[in-house]
């Protein structure tokens, strides 16, 4: 009953912040509506018992992509309101085809029924909860079974990161840094001059 | 009604999903918005695999939501930093004046 209802706040929420991101006339806003969407949906994988990956999900999600998305939007000197003309325009079309995929999604779900066998497929069954933590068992499988894939979605990261780095990285002109190759390169040979001075000529 | 299923979840899921499609046909000229409505969809993608995970007591799913999350990132991340470079040469972010590569 009150998981029931706790399911129903965060769906709703989920679904109403969803609907809040794309409609939103300031893309702040639904920077904001979105990271209001992933937190109900860190409440939503709490219900099904993935604990680790709601604890992810914020840290991940709403600690570094939204407030890179907020970053990004508050860095861009954008007139937004330009961007939304023609909403009306392409609403026909965007709500014709959201219309047909969620009927072609309610067909699916519509005739869809587990494997009788499904029970003897499992690849990895969950351990009870009083005997491991959702994190641990986790862990014990990325490290094991899927080491590889682990190690693969790593250097997928760093090669993110990387170029990330590249892409807006730029060698800006007439900044004054210190160079200490250039300052320990210095020898009394190419940085003194020594002049004989006439008298009373001067230099 | 009061009995949380399998279907509940899939039914936020795919309505989640519909939203993100939606949602990059409404906004056609903003690209942030766009990149926000892809994150939108693989979030419903993962509550599809976690779902699935729990009801089927197998952990896999769970695995595999993880490396969406890590792609998802990476894909934010670059995505981001395409919209600001082009930014910073073109000084405009509607999708529709981005024909550069048509030649």
């Amino acid at each position: 009953m009150i998981a029931a209802l706790i399911f129903y706040m965060f769906a709703g929420l989920a679904v109403a912040s969803g609907v809040m991101v794309i409609s939103a006339r300031n893309p702040v806003h639904s920077v904001l509506f979105l990271i209001l969407c992933f937190f109900n949906a860190a409440g939503l994988f709490l219900l099904l018992g993935a604990e680790f990956l709601a604890m992810v999900l914020v840290v991940v999600y709403v600690g570094a992509v939204a407030v890179m998305f907020l970053f990004v939007v508050m860095m861009l000197d954008i007139n937004f309101l330009k961007l939304r003309e023609g909403v009306a325009q392409y609403l026909p079309t965007g709500a014709v085809i959201g219309l047909v995929l969620l009927v072609e999604l309610a067909v699916v779900f519509g005739g869809w029924a587990f494997a009788p066998d499904v029970e003897a497929l499992l690849a990895a069954p969950i351990p009870p909860t009083d005997q491991m933590t959702n994190t641990e068992a986790l862990g014990r499988l990325i490290y094991t079974n899927y080491v590889f894939l682990f190690q693969a979605s790593g250097v997928i990261l760093l090669v993110a990161m990387i170029g990330a780095i590249l892409l807006t990285h730029r060698t800006r002109t007439g900044v004054r840094k210190q160079k200490i190759y250039d300052q320990v390169g210095r020898t009394a040979a190419n940085s003194v001059e020594i002049r004989k001075v006439s008298t009373g000529g001067g230099i | 009604m009061f009995e949380i299923g399998l279907s509940h979840y899939l039914i936020v899921a795919g309505i989640l999903f519909t939203l993100g499609v939606f949602g990059i046909f409404l906004n056609r000229k903003n690209v942030i918005i766009i990149m926000m409505s892809v994150e939108l969809m693989l979030l419903a993608v993962n509550l599809n695999f976690v779902a699935f995970s729990s009801f089927l007591n197998d952990l896999v799913g769970q695995v595999f939501a993880m490396f969406i999350l890590t792609v998802a990132a990476a894909e934010a991340a670059i995505g981001l930093a395409i919209l600001v470079v082009f930014f910073r040469n073109r000084g405009t972010i509607a999708v529709e004046e981005i024909s550069q590569l048509k030649g």
